[in-house]
């Protein structure tokens, strides 16, 4: 079973400069998954998935479909099938939309299948399509959203790391971005990890879930049961 | 400079159209308003001088200013091409193109190569000079450290003077030109004469401004040096190794940087600090282009070197000598107006 993990990630600690934020985390996503983090506000879920990604110092045990990471550079992680799609979206405000997915697909060697992909998200997201040639920069928030998620996906990744997309975004646009989530899920068949403060939202998708708290995992388990957990409930569903 | 052709990849029958008009509808309006206003003051400034001087004149140092802009705007392309890959200016760049107008000195007058063979093969070994540098003095820092990057930079400044004083010395030197410059190789304009050393200097930096530009846009290690001078972080997040981007910013600056030394040179003499002038007047062109534009940095430079000769040749109170000075006090006036340059497409560096 361990073998077949998108991610396997044992016994992490990880922190900025003399800062040690993450002190003990352990989780792990399955391939075809949708799981979510949740925590507070500088619980260190950004954190964590910088440490996947490897750019921040890490301890500890990172496994991408059986690799390990630890000590890799970001770029090879990127290889290895990791896309992450960082908090405040990271988009490349200076290139065009169609600019910025063609460096989506700057690790890929199959450049023949790269057009029809890029094709397929403008077709997912046709607002996208509408804006090709314009920067990125001058997207709505809701857009360059969905423009850091096809950038994301255009590596084809056996992982895609989320990390607060809702942030910033009209409730409604964030559902619908959430719907497009699920769906990429079901239909491309995505793994995905989603570092997310709207548990409602994520927990409309997710398979299952774990809580951090203080750089530590305090909780876990399948979305079903969390969402009926009274701590989770009372501290992220507002009920 | 490897990494293949990867064209632009979706392309509709008409992409190159549409696109071209709604790049047109985006920074059209902003830009006409820069280019109106400088219309302006051209319009004003060129009527009050062909009464004071005749049109003649005014055409006259209208070439000869065009000349003076060329030269630094090779240089300005150098100086944004490393700006943009690392988000620094490069001090060393104005001696790097020294030492490389000295190597293609070397090659053409004491090894016998032709000029032009001189100039590419100098060009060549400044690039693989510079990435040498890079790897060794720049990669091992954090691409964000600005300071530390800096730092190095300004160590090689005074480096490559060193050692350029020690081979060379100080006496002026004779470069040789790659174009005619007997005493009639020049056209004939209104009366205004345009040498074709001139036309060659011209022709060869808008050539250089046209390859630089298509190798950023057409291949793929272009469009990796875009993504990163775009946003770094994200750049490290889709793959690209961010050390041979920045790396591939260094050999391409220093080539160009030679290729600019080359072009000035004769009509200067070579010396260990015969860049030196040039470098400011350049440094102001790319800071006026907004720095992180090829196309700004050129039209910078030609607008530094108008400025300069028609405030040295109209206004005897300001002379030759304080030329620099008004061609600055240009620069400090659009950036109050403009602060990110005319062409600059981000907020300009806070050091
Ligand atoms: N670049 C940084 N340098 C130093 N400390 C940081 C940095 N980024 C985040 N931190 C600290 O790490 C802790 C966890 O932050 P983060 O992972 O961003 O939390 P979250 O994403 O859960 O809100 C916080 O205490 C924060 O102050
Ligand atoms: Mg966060």
């Amino acid at each position: 079973m361990t073998d077949g993990r998108v991610l396997d990630v044992q016994g992490l600690q990880a922190g900025y400069g003399q800062v040690t934020v993450l002190r003990d985390v352990g989780l792990y996503v399955d391939p075809g998954e949708v799981v979510v983090v949740l925590g507070a506000n500088g619980a260190g879920k950004t954190t964590t998935l910088r440490a996947i990604c490897q750019s921040v110092w890490t301890k500890g045990s990172i496994r991408v479909t059986g690799r390990e990471m630890r000590g890799k550079d970001t770029a090879d992680v990127v290889r290895a099938g990791v896309a992450h799609v960082p908090q405040g979206r990271g988009t490349f405000n200076d290139l065009t939309v169609l600019d910025n997915l063609e460096v989506g697909a700057y690790v890929r060697r199959d450049r023949k299948n790269v057009n029809a992909d890029i094709e397929l998200w403008f077709s997912i997201f046709p607002r996208l399509e509408q804006r090709k040639y314009q920067r990125a920069g001058s997207l709505s928030g809701g857009e360059q959203q969905m423009l850091a998620v096809a950038r994301a996906l255009m590596s084809r990744p056996k992982l895609l790391l989320l990390d607060e997309p809702s942030l910033g975004l009209a409730p409604l646009i964030s559902q619908d971005l959430f719907r497009h989530f699920g769906a990429i899920n079901r239909e491309q068949g995505v793994t995905m990890l989603v570092v997310e403060q709207n548990a409602n939202l994520a927990f409309a998708i997710a398979h299952r879930a774990y809580v951090l708290e203080a750089g530590m995992v305090s909780t876990s388990g399948s979305a079903a049961e969390l969402r009926e957990d009274d701590a989770v409930r009372r501290a992220y569903l507002g009920v | 400079m490897s990494g293949g052709s990867t064209k632009t990849q979706v392309k509709a029958a008409n992409g190159g159209l549409e696109r071209g008009m709604v790049a047109l509808r985006n920074v059209g309006a902003r830009r006409m308003q820069t280019f109106g206003g400088l219309l302006a003051v051209l319009v004003v400034f060129s009527v009050w001088a062909v009464i004071d001087g005749g049109s003649k004149l005014l055409l006259q140092r209208t070439f000869d200013g065009l000349n003076n802009g060329f030269i630094y705007s090779a240089m300005a392309l150098s100086l944004v091409l490393i700006y943009r890959s690392t988000g620094i200016i490069n001090f060393a760049q104005g001696n790097m193109a020294m030492f490389g107008t000295f190597i293609a000195y070397v090659l053409i007058v004491e090894q016998g190569l032709s000029v032009v063979a001189g100039v590419i093969v100098a060009m060549v070994i400044s690039a693989i000079g510079a990435a040498v540098i890079e790897r060794l003095f720049v990669w091992p820092f954090d691409p964000k450290n600005h300071l530390a990057i800096t730092i190095v930079t300004l160590s090689w400044y005074l480096i490559i003077a060193a050692l350029a004083g020690i081979i060379w010395a100080f006496d002026p030197r004779a470069f040789p030109s790659p174009f005619p410059t007997g005493a009639n190789d020049y056209v004939s304009i209104g009366g205004a004469r345009i040498r074709y050393a001139s036309l060659g200097i011209w022709a060869t930096v808008l050539l250089t401004l046209v390859l630089v530009t298509q190798l950023l846009r057409r291949t793929k290690i272009g469009l990796a040096f875009r993504a990163v001078s775009s946003n770094l972080d994200s750049g490290r997040l889709v793959g690209i190794r961010i050390g041979r981007v920045v790396q591939l910013g260094w050999a391409l600056s220093a080539a160009v940087g030679t290729l600019a030394g080359c072009l000035i040179a004769p009509s200067l003499l070579l010396d260990p600090n015969f860049m030196s002038k040039v470098l400011i007047y350049s440094f102001a062109a790319a800071t006026l282009g907004g720095l992180d534009s090829l196309g700004g940095a050129v039209i910078g430079g030609l607008i530094i070197g108008l400025v300069q000769t028609m405030s040295g040749g109209y206004f005897k109170i300001i002379g030759s000598e304080f030329s620099l000075a008004s061609a600055l006090a240009v620069i400090i006036v659009i950036l109050l107006v403009k602060p990110s340059g005319l062409f600059g497409s981000r907020r300009v560096e806070r050091v």
